[in-house]
């Protein structure tokens, strides 16, 4: 082998074009959109890119500052893409620009003088746009924040290539077709816009760590995928406490991600959770964060949400759990944000609080909810109620119901096993 | 851009004590920002006529395209360089909140075949 080597810096260089991809995709893409003003054209010119660098690093040397160069090459395929349109007389859908005096290009050349770390603000503001739906917010989130390809989207969400290819070009198609603006919203919608940018982060996020279907317990491609995310926007929004507190609120669930699943790969429940295996290093930056956050002026759901998980997060065990702090802040949850989802949760809250014939009146108006017909965890809730109170029969017939429910086969396996044991008690 | 704004009633108005927005001060206000390119509001749904041609035949009827408890009281065209001014136009207009509103973008005349 030492006789023959490859040529100098190739297995370096591809780790380069790795790590820009991790690392500067978001940045690339955000820029190029904002000179080429459409993101079908960026997005291709990009993938030419980061090639061009595959092909050409290990002989020029990786460059001092990789995304300026990516940025540039994508630019300038943008530009050449523009003039070939232009010669053939095609008029393109064009994103609209939030400036278009400042175009960061020396157009003769193609070379990029500046990346705002706000373009990476316009993109997943116009990714996250509520005029596109919740399902194709995500799908473009992760496509053109996140990096990963159509393939990768369709792969998260079990659906085929097509159907996502298919979304994701909908969703693109709208932007330029209805004049979706390419822009971070002005001050007056801010906080609106700002919401729907983070449920979609945290709905990335909850797909992850309890896919709705599939057998795995935990996809940690797309919890580290959020993870990523929440990091970007705390970077990019620091005095933002919303956005804060959903980082804070992420750390603190995933710190618990490998106490969830027990050496053969099985589900186990925060009660009988390991919590010396808890990740302490994220839940102090968690807690840190979380601190931050609550000090803050725009606190919202998220703060909640981040204060619930870390009242698990710090309890000695399952038995010195708050519950009462716990109930006073699903009580604020739910007056700010009634949903059926918040009232279950509250309703669980309720039941360890005080009592689980408590928990089951707060859970009865839920029962005939139109929007939780098919949701597993209600029945399930329901069924653990009715177990702590001795009631074995009913609360076997309410986990059956959970198993109906669950797309997710490690979950279905999950409420089996608490049959089980209720049957080997009789 | 131009978007053709739809204004429907919809039986189901907001009925929180959130600040009235007058008609006349939306109007003026797009006025001012050159944003209205023009608009009418529409006689009910009885006074409607639907018109079709199947089989090179003409047929009339006495209806609205669609059953139901929605209908379209009105419309405006409006100017907007973005969607999300259009939103902000539909959002202050009295009627987001006595019905609803739809915002469909202008289909530009030379882009027919996309």
């Amino acid at each position: 082998m030492r006789d023959r080597p490859e040529p100098a810096g190739v297995s370096s260089a591809a780790d380069a074009v790795e790590q820009a991809y991790r690392q500067e995709w978001a940045q690339v893409v955000a820029t190029t959109i904002r000179v080429a003003r459409d993101i079908q054209i960026a997005e291709d010119c990009v993938q030419e890119a980061f090639t061009a660098a595959l092909l050409k690093w290990p002989h020029e040397g990786v460059p001092d500052r990789p995304g300026a160069w990516l940025t540039t090459v994508a630019v300038r395929n943008a530009l050449q893409v523009h003039r070939r349109n232009a010669t053939l007389t095609r008029k393109l859908p064009q994103l609209l620009p939030d400036d278009p005096g400042a175009l960061p290009v020396d157009p003769s050349s193609g070379t990029v003088f500046e990346q705002l770390p706000d373009d990476r603000l316009r993109l997943i503001f116009t990714c996250c746009h509520p005029a596109l739906a919740p399902e194709a917010r995500v799908a473009l989130t992760l496509r053109l924040v996140c990096g990963l390809t159509s393939v990768e989207v369709a792969k998260a969400f079990l659906v085929t290539q097509s159907t996502m290819q298919a979304r994701i070009t909908r969703a693109k198609k709208k932007i330029a077709d209805a004049g979706i603006a390419y822009r971070t919203p002005d001050p007056a919608e801010f906080p609106e816009r700002l919401t729907s940018v983070l449920d979609t982060v945290h709905l990335v996020f909850n797909e992850g760590y309890r896919p709705a279907s599939g057998d795995l317990l935990i996809r940690a491609d797309l919890t580290a995928r959020a993870l990523q995310t929440a990091r970007m926007l705390h970077e990019l929004l620091p005095h933002s406490a919303e956005t804060t507190a959903l980082l804070a609120l992420l750390l603190l669930i995933e710190a618990r991600r490998d106490a969830r699943v027990d050496s053969h790969g099985e589900a186990v429940d925060l009660e009988h959770q390991d919590r010396s295996r808890w990740d302490r290093a994220l839940i102090d930056e968690g807690l840190t964060l979380l601190a931050a956050a609550v000090r803050g002026d725009d606190a919202g759901k998220y703060t909640v949400m981040a204060s619930l998980a870390a009242v698990h997060d710090t309890s000695a065990g399952w038995a010195q759990t708050d519950w009462a702090h716990m109930l006073a802040l699903y009580d604020v949850l739910q007056q700010h944000w009634p949903t059926p989802v918040v009232a279950l949760a509250r309703a669980v809250a309720v039941s360890f609080a005080r009592g689980p014939d408590e928990g089951l009146a707060a859970l009865e108006p839920l029962v005939h909810d139109p929007a939780l017909t098919t949701y597993p965890y209600l029945p399930a809730a329901r069924a653990d109620m009715l177990r702590r109170l001795g009631r074995v029969d009913d609360a076997a017939a309410g986990y059956r119901e959970a198993i109906l429910l669950t797309a997710n086969a490690a979950e279905a396996r999950f409420f089996q096993g608490r049959i089980d044991d209720l049957t080997a008690r009789d | 851009m131009r978007y053709l704004m739809i204004v429907a009633v919809d039986g189901d108005p907001d009925t929180s004590d959130a600040p009235e927005t007058s008609i006349d001060d939306w109007f003026t206000q797009l006025n001012e920002r050159g944003q209205w390119v023009m608009g009418e509001r529409l006689r009910p749904p009885e006074a409607a006529t639907l018109v079709r041609v199947r089989n090179g035949e003409t047929m009339i009827t006495d209806e609205t395209f669609a059953e139901t408890k929605e209908w379209i009281a009105g419309f405006d065209i409006l100017d907007c360089a973005t969607l999300d001014d259009a939103i902000h136009v539909a959002a202050t207009h009295p009627m987001a909140r006595g019905g609803r509103i739809e915002l469909r973008p202008f289909w530009p005349i030379d882009d027919a075949k996309a």
